[in-house]
């Protein structure tokens, strides 16, 4: 294999939220929900971005404009080429056979739309129950509305469903209903709230994290958490490694590669 | 058969094997540099402290091709003070680790020693040969004998510690600058940095792919160029050689070792092997003194020559 960005182009773009658009690629080696790749915008940057749809033949990469970067691959239009090298790490784990509850907390809610695409494509076998709960600050910002029907939702303001957290949701939740499995990816506080919050109720938990992403497969250590490298130990780890990985929820590493208190 | 024993004494440190992580490959924290240990390595090495914190090249700075890698991550570190915080308590970590230290000018060089020289290092490197970094190695004139003398003199006033000086490979007379880090007090030579600097170009958006453009080449492409230096500097000098380029075989470290080389710096072989090359070097160097006579790694280092 041979870590390089190949040139695609860009062949259809969908406004999810006002600030977030998913742009889609022709591309078809096999990817995981929960894999990420990293998009090359020549003489810019390039960054991660989690794949947020995988069908036959086409990708998605759900972007939240928040930076440079971002602002630049919102103003792609269709036909436009960028540079995608990957998939990279480890995504998730499917339990077919269980019910699974998938928390998503802003755009955090982007990997976890695959996993929950997947299972729905292996309904016909599929024997427990998926459960979505989605976080967002408003109304507008919610992520997926037609593509999955029945989520649990929440907002800071209380625009759309619940007024609160992700992590109050999951909580009076997991008083009402067993899960095995509860996946997130938000916020890495959020995470770690989810994560202690499964623990307390014997649930297993997934979570995918998030960290500033150099190589990709494995030699910077720019992504390192504990000794664990996001890029491909992760990004998603489960309970028993984040137990194991001190700095989850507490410390992330700037550019410079300082281990700094997590803002 | 006997037991065959991997152990080496490098400049005084005494290795489990010869296996070592070159700086630059996963060395930006003590959790990974314990990581590295568990899964084999003799020695690690930290990714290179300068007196400030850098934030690098922007991305892509790491990109890989049919026989190697090219990088210009360009020294992104924390900086000396936050360095010295990082890597306290170095016991933890399981096997000795090398500062790597880079500066533009000599007293950079002595600030930077100096502000680790709390911390339990076991060597010092100084890599005087980054071809891809402004301000740093080759392009700020560092990989002539002269300045060569003058860091590794500043320095070895300022450290009891060995010193290691890395050498780049695109000099030819890669001896003589050697010969002027001996002088100067140098402890060992780490050959060789990375090469070039190289550039690949993505052809369909007619654009380098690296943010810096070019950057230094690693792995496969740089095995034959690190063994001749190696040779090279085997009859050149008297001090020990850590040799470094596209080691990612056992054979191939044998190699290295038969040219001259004490110890082994594995670094873009963590990409093609795997985070546990290091276990998997050594086993397959364990297999091949077994099947081949050789008790001890001494008996190998040299071996190629006259």
């Amino acid at each position: 294999m041979i870590e390089q960005p190949v040139m695609v182009k860009i062949c259809d773009i969908l406004e999810e939220s006002p600030s977030v658009k998913t742009f889609f690629f022709k591309l078809n080696p096999s990817y995981e929900p929960g894999q990420f790749v990293m998009v090359w915008i020549p003489l810019l940057d390039e960054k991660p971005f989690t794949l947020s749809y995988i069908q036959e033949g086409l990708i998605g990469i759900s972007v939240l404009r928040r930076g440079a970067f971002t602002n630049a691959l919102h103003s792609k239009k269709a036909g436009d080429m960028i540079g995608i090298r990957g998939p990279y790490g480890r995504g998730f784990n499917l339990h077919t056979h269980s019910d699974i509850c998938a928390v998503g907390g802003g755009i955090g809610m982007a990997s976890l739309a695959t996993l929950v695409d997947r299972l729905n494509l292996v309904s016909e076998k599929r024997q427990g129950t998926t459960t979505i709960i989605q976080g967002a600050r408003t109304a507008a910002e919610i992520l997926y509305q037609k593509r999955f029907g029945n989520m649990k939702l929440c907002t800071d303001d209380g625009t759309a469903g619940f007024k609160g957290t992700t992590v109050d949701l999951l909580r009076d939740l997991l008083t009402k209903q067993h899960f095995q499995k509860v996946y997130a990816c938000g916020p890495e506080r959020m995470l770690y709230k989810v994560v202690r919050l499964c623990k307390e109720h014997g649930v297993e938990c997934e979570a995918s994290l998030e960290r500033y992403i150099k190589c990709g497969f494995g030699v910077c250590g720019q992504c390192d958490c504990s000794g664990q490298r996001v890029c491909i130990d992760g990004p998603v780890f489960n309970t028993e490694e984040l137990s194991r990985m001190d700095d989850f929820g507490r410390i992330t590493i700037t550019k410079t590669g300082e281990r700094v208190i997590h803002s | 058969m006997s037991e065959i024993n991997l152990s080496v004494n490098l400049c005084g440190i005494q290795l489990s094997n010869p296996t070592i992580l070159a700086s630059g490959i996963l060395g930006t924290t003590k959790a990974l540099l314990k990581r590295v240990a568990e899964n084999g390595a003799g020695a690690v090495t930290i990714k290179s402290i300068s007196i400030e914190p850098r934030e690098g090249h922007k991305n892509p700075t790491v990109i890989t091709f049919e026989a190697g890698m090219l990088n210009a991550v360009g020294y992104s570190n924390p900086g000396v003070a936050a360095a010295a915080r990082e890597f306290t308590d170095l016991q933890d970590v399981g096997v000795p680790v090398i500062a790597s230290v880079i500066g533009t000018q000599k007293e950079d060089f002595v600030q930077v020693v100096e502000g680790l020289s709390a911390q339990k290092f076991s060597a010092i490197e100084i890599p005087l040969s980054c071809p891809h970094t402004p301000g740093f190695g080759l392009l700020a004139g560092q990989g002539t004998p002269q300045a060569t003398f003058d860091i590794t003199f500043a320095v070895r006033k300022v450290t009891k510690l060995p010193i290691f000086v890395k050498l780049s490979p695109n000099i030819p007379e890669i001896c003589t600058i050697a010969k002027a880090a001996e002088d100067a007090g140098a402890d060992a030579i780490t050959a060789v940095n990375s090469m070039g600097p190289g550039m690949i170009i993505n052809v369909e958006a007619q654009k380098p792919i690296l943010s810096f453009k070019v950057g230094g080449v690693t792995g496969d492409a740089l095995r034959p160029i690190a063994v001749r230096c190696v040779y090279d500097l085997y009859k050149a000098i008297k001090i020990p050689i850590i040799g470094v380029g596209g080691i990612s075989t056992g054979r191939h470290a044998i190699e290295m070792m038969m040219a001259g080389a004490s110890a082994l710096g594995v670094g873009t072989g963590v990409y093609s092997r795997g985070i546990d090359v290091f276990r998997k070097v050594c086993e397959e160097i364990r297999l091949w003194m077994q099947e081949n006579g050789f008790n001890s790694i001494k008996d190998i280092v040299g071996a190629a020559h006259d």
